[in-house]
């Protein structure tokens, strides 16, 4: 019993240490980001792995969440006899939940658990170390252009899913299940107003920030932990914490600006 | 045989380490370390593997904050210096790793002109002058198109050179710089750090564990036992040195040999069960 005490106490304060290295190096790359020489190049690069390159997997995923989404409500809403309502139940359901948080999980999955390795690969190689020892911040070079890109492209992206989700959600509605048109997206028109898409937006920036920074930071300070001694399985497991990690942040942090901001 | 001495001169050696202890949690890695490293010299720091090379070499480096002690370089408490002032100094220095520590991710000339890129304003014309001048050093200039992945491992420790070298540093540290060699490429490497040495007046430190290439580089060379400096001078000295655990390195003495087979099976089911 006391030992499986102190093995909580233990992963507690460890978790709580990585917290705190995770803050320590967002106030470092910021601080060192605005510091000349100032490189653009890098943050275009990184928007195109992170943002460019995962747009099909947002279309696909998009698409297909609206049409469940919309299939979803439809049976709902034909029990209660209000099918007009579909159009307002899926624009505010992907507007204000389910785009901000499945981009920001698909970007965890397709680009965050990259990074993630690559930092790794980078830290057990002494390519950091290297990095370093050439004067050459790896807040700067490395962390901050990955943090910026995903500040950046999640938003974009979410309004892309945003998009074809609810294309999604009208073809299973007006398409196959003959919902008017005409209720359909004057349903969505009239429901959704800005503060919906001002919920959206803020959320996408937030889980574009905690996305890149989690990922950046587990395998940044990967020789750190107990990982850091193991090579390619260590990388394995910075990388397979980084998405559950990053996954829990979007998920609690959805929460919290949810009550925060109704 | 030179005893390293404590008070600090700054002119005479580019390096200046002072009772310099790391600790490893409760493990005692090095312990009041005192070394000088001669300017515009080649200076190996040997010693068997666990004896704490790696570690002084990422204390000197700036990798590894010490638990006490103090590390002058180039004038600057590298244990003190902020990041700014440590910046400046790595500046004026050049590393070799010793896997290379190429940047997967670009190709052998973008490796070499990433320092120039980011701490001068050179134009392009000149970037690529200077990397083909570099290259040509440590004979790469074929290589400079090809990718990290596509080198083999002497190719990789001379790009890694080449890397190092590029703004023309004051100091250029190896770790282990003929590791997994074949003796014609560490012979080829050997020869390029003295020419570094005698061209371009480098302080150089290498750490090796190769007896015959620290012999043949070394001005100065310190012998490291269990996180202690054993003995420090120049190749003539060490030779002659008449401290036991010296000669045995030098001599390449196996661990003491098992003389009761006996005993030391029981032993080891003993500690086992």
């Amino acid at each position: 019993m006391i030992k499986a005490l102190e093995k909580l106490g233990t992963e507690v304060l460890d978790g709580l240490e990585m917290a705190g290295r995770t803050c320590n190096l967002l106030l470092l790359t910021l601080w060192q980001m605005l510091q000349p020489p100032y490189r653009f190049y890098p943050i275009v690069r990184q928007m195109y792995f992170i943002g460019a390159r995962s747009i099909s997997l947002i279309i696909i995923s998009g698409v297909t969440i609206g049409m469940v989404l919309g299939l979803q409500f439809y049976y709902i809403l034909a029990r209660f006899g209000s099918v007009n309502l579909l159009g307002q139940g899926v624009a505010l359901g992907v507007i204000r939940e389910l785009g901000p948080v499945m981009t920001a999980l698909m970007v965890v999955g397709r680009a965050g658990s990259a990074i993630t390795a690559e930092l790794g690969i980078m830290r057990t190689t002494s390519q950091i170390d290297a990095l370093e020892c050439m004067a050459i911040s790896p807040g700067k070079f490395m962390v901050g252009p990955k943090v910026i890109a995903g500040i950046l492209s999640v938003p974009l992206l979410t309004h892309i899913f945003d998009f074809v989700a609810l294309f999604g959600g009208y073809f299973v509605g007006v398409v196959m299940f003959s919902v008017p048109e005409g209720s359909y997206m004057n349903g969505m028109v009239d429901a959704v107003q800005w503060v919906d898409v001002r919920l959206g937006l803020v959320k996408s920036l937030i889980f574009g920030l905690l996305v890149t920074l989690i990922c950046c930071a587990q395998g940044y300070y990967m020789h750190l932990t107990k990982a850091g001694s193991q090579g390619a399985e260590g990388v394995s497991f910075v990388t397979t914490n980084a998405v559950v990690l990053s996954s829990i942040a979007v998920l609690f942090s959805d929460f919290l600006i949810g009550a925060l901001l109704p | 045989m030179t005893s390293p001495t404590p008070s600090l001169n700054i002119t005479g050696n580019a390096i200046e380490v002072r009772k310099l202890t790391v600790d490893y949690g409760a493990r005692r890695i090095l312990s009041n370390i005192d070394l000088d490293i001669p300017s515009g010299k080649v200076s190996v720091i040997m010693g068997g593997s666990g004896t704490g090379k790696s570690t002084l070499l990422r204390c000197i480096l700036g990798l590894k904050l010490p638990t006490s002690g103090s590390i002058h370089m180039l004038g600057t408490d590298i244990t003190t210096a902020t990041t700014a002032q440590l910046y400046q100094l790595r500046k004026q220095t050049g590393v070799a790793f010793q896997g290379g520590a190429l940047f997967s991710s670009m190709s052998v000339a973008e490796n070499i002109q990433l320092a120039l890129r980011e701490h001068t304003n050179l134009d392009e014309s000149t970037i690529q002058i200077m990397t083909r001048i570099k290259l040509d050093m440590v004979d790469m200039l074929h290589a400079e198109h090809l990718m990290p992945s596509e080198l083999s491992g002497g190719m990789t420790k001379r790009a890694a050179l080449a890397r190092a070298i590029i703004m023309d540093p004051k100091l250029l540290f190896f770790d282990e710089p003929s590791a997994g060699l074949d003796p014609s490429t560490s012979a080829e490497l050997d020869e390029l750090i003295l020419l570094l040495r005698d061209s371009l007046k480098m302080t150089i430190v290498v750490v090796t564990h190769e007896l015959e290439s620290a012999f043949k580089i070394a001005d100065q060379i310190s012998i490291m036992g269990k996180g202690i400096i054993l003995a420090t001078g120049t190749p003539e000295e060490i030779r002659a040195s008449a401290d036991p655990e010296v000669q045995g390195l030098l001599h390449r003495k196996p661990r003491e040999t098992v003389v009761d087979t006996e005993a030391h099976l029981k032993a080891l089911v003993g500690e086992t069960s």
